[in-house]
């Protein structure tokens, strides 16, 4: 692999539901490198969600191709998958229903260090504390129930659950909506750090473009499973062209007028 | 995990209760030395008449508590472990057709209501003929028609809960697909399972009852069972000689119930977050 190769290659993505139902997605292609983050925009049911099912293997597509590190993992299944997936991982919209609601926060973090086998038995606890802390928590919620902490807290043990593989890419569906203005913006600011700090490559999915102007390089937007934007961030917010790209604009209540945030 | 302090009055008043029942049981040498199948005094004594046998004696001058406190060993023994038996051999099925889905469900749904057109009673009077009765052949031949409502109910849980996100997070992390249902899921299926332990464990003591009645039990053992259709005989003239053994029966239910309630409200609290959202 050489390193101006996509992180992810994503090609001719297609997925219908039901013979004649709602669109799903139709012919999606998009690249992100590595250390990049690329946001995937649109109003609810344009697909979006469909899309972050399909990269990470939840679904499956139609027709069409996903290219992780060069490697194509479209139809890979089982084991195969099994050791690929530390190297792509999710944060789900819902922190509430991201974890079994009777795990505790030490056994949600040790799970991805006991199934892929990254650390001995005894010597988990010091790498989950040191990740507890990186996400801006501690061994004081080691013992907590998810159901016992606070939404932001709660995303913060998803971010952590998520980087503990190390993985090169991670997809955030929606990772802020659910959560206030002043928690959103520390989430944000948490996420950006991290990136700084690991080299890792976002794939951020929102339908809010003030969040998406903040933390992403490039903008694709979806409209009812089509693409039908693409580039830089600033750009497109810029000179928009796609008329679900301007509804998604006037939706938001004050953009920052013209700049990247 | 769970303190006593943090599980509400009825798991208590529910443990409690099988705790003084195990206890009985556990003490029955103590409270009524000897065999409890030896004539003892006068047949058909009323209870609290003599204090040498508080609740009197049966048809053939046996001590009716000796037969309470003896037969609640094998009772409840037959009774606790059939029950738990079905519930898990039911809830692991429930698990396996709920998660696999395809055609692992409709095969193990298929072989469910195979088993639940035949009355619970006759399978294990055809299982217990088959191959003679003892303690474990009981408790095999009732837990055979006691399972099928714990599949199914674990199957309608795991259903729902396979489309939930935790799930679908535990499959990025990589979980294998057997860990996820049984460590997953199916932990968060116990709610309705637990209230159904109530009803396994008294539909276990009623068909043992029958088989006693019918001869398939030990005869040299007393059970509940066996001692309410002994009354039953004389249920006129000697209605207490059901009504002791019934009550011990209904403490046991009683008990089962509360402490499965008890625990399953505390499994209520996780049910109603996800609801609400």
């Amino acid at each position: 692999m050489t390193r101006g190769a996509p992180l992810l290659q994503v090609s001719g993505l297609s997925k219908r539901f039901g013979k004649a139902g709602p669109a799903g997605l139709r012919d999606i292609g998009f690249s992100l490198s590595r250390g990049e983050t690329l946001a995937i925009a649109g109003a609810s049911g344009s697909g979006k969600t469909t899309l972050a099912q399909l990269v990470l293997r939840l679904q499956e597509p139609d027709h069409g191709t996903i290219q992780l590190l060069g490697q194509d993992i479209t139809r890979l299944g089982g084991e195969a998958l099994r050791r690929m997936r530390p190297r792509f991982q999710m944060v789900f919209q819902d922190s509430m229903a991201a974890f079994n609601p009777r795990a505790s926060v030490r056994r949600i973090l040790e799970a991805p260090l006991r199934i892929h086998k990254l650390a001995a038995k005894g010597a988990c606890e010091p790498i989950i504390i040191r990740m507890l802390e990186k996400v801006g928590l501690g061994a004081e919620h080691l013992d907590r129930l998810p159901r016992s902490l606070s939404g932001g807290q709660r995303q913060r043990v998803a971010i952590a659950r998520a980087m503990l593989t190390q993985p090169q890419l991670l997809v955030l569906d929606e990772p802020v909506s659910a959560l206030d203005l002043s928690i959103r913006a520390q989430i944000l600011n948490l996420l950006l750090d991290l990136q700084e700090e690991t080299g890792i490559a976002y794939l951020f999915i929102s339908h809010d473009l003030a969040v998406i102007n903040a933390v992403a390089d490039r903008l694709i937007v979806l409209d009812e499973g089509r693409l039908v934007e693409e580039g830089a961030t600033a750009a497109v917010l810029a000179a928009p062209q796609a008329e679900a790209t301007r509804a998604l604009i006037a939706a938001v209540p004050r953009l920052p007028p013209g700049g990247p945030g | 995990m769970t303190g006593w302090g943090n599980i509400g009055w009825q798991a208590r008043f529910g443990l409690l209760l099988l705790a003084a029942l195990g206890l009985m049981a556990l003490a029955a040498p103590l409270i009524a030395p000897g065999d409890p199948l030896a004539l003892s005094g006068p047949p058909l004594l009323r209870p609290f008449l003599d204090a040498a046998h508080p609740l009197g004696t049966d048809r053939l001058g046996r001590d009716v508590l000796a037969g309470i406190v003896h037969g609640s060993r094998t009772t409840l023994m037959i009774a606790l472990f059939s029950a738990a038996a079905a519930l898990m051999f039911g809830s692991l099925i429930g698990t396996l057709s709920g998660f696999l889905g395809g055609i692992v469900d409709l095969a193990l749904m298929r072989l469910t209501e195979a088993f639940q057109t035949v009355p619970a009673f006759l399978l294990a009077l055809a299982a217990i003929s088959m191959s003679g009765p003892g303690i474990p052949t009981l408790v095999f031949a009732i837990s055979l028609g006691n399972w099928t409502q714990a599949a199914r109910v674990t199957r309608a849980e795991v259903l729902s809960l396979r489309e939930r996100d935790f799930v679908a997070a535990a499959r990025v992390l990589g979980m294998r697909p057997l860990e996820i249902a049984f460590r997953e899921i199916l932990p968060n299926a116990f709610g309705p399972l637990v209230s159904l332990a109530a009803i396994s464990v008294a539909s276990a003591i009623l068909i043992e009852a029958a088989l006693s009645f019918l001869g398939f039990g030990d005869p040299n053992r007393v059970t509940w069972g066996s001692m309410i259709a002994e009354g039953r005989t004389v249920l006129r003239a000697a209605p207490y000689l059901s009504v002791v053994p019934g009550i011990a029966l209904v403490a046991t239910v009683l008990g089962v119930h509360f402490a499965g309630r008890g625990l399953a409200l505390r499994e209520g609290v996780s049910r109603r977050e996800r609801v609400a959202q």
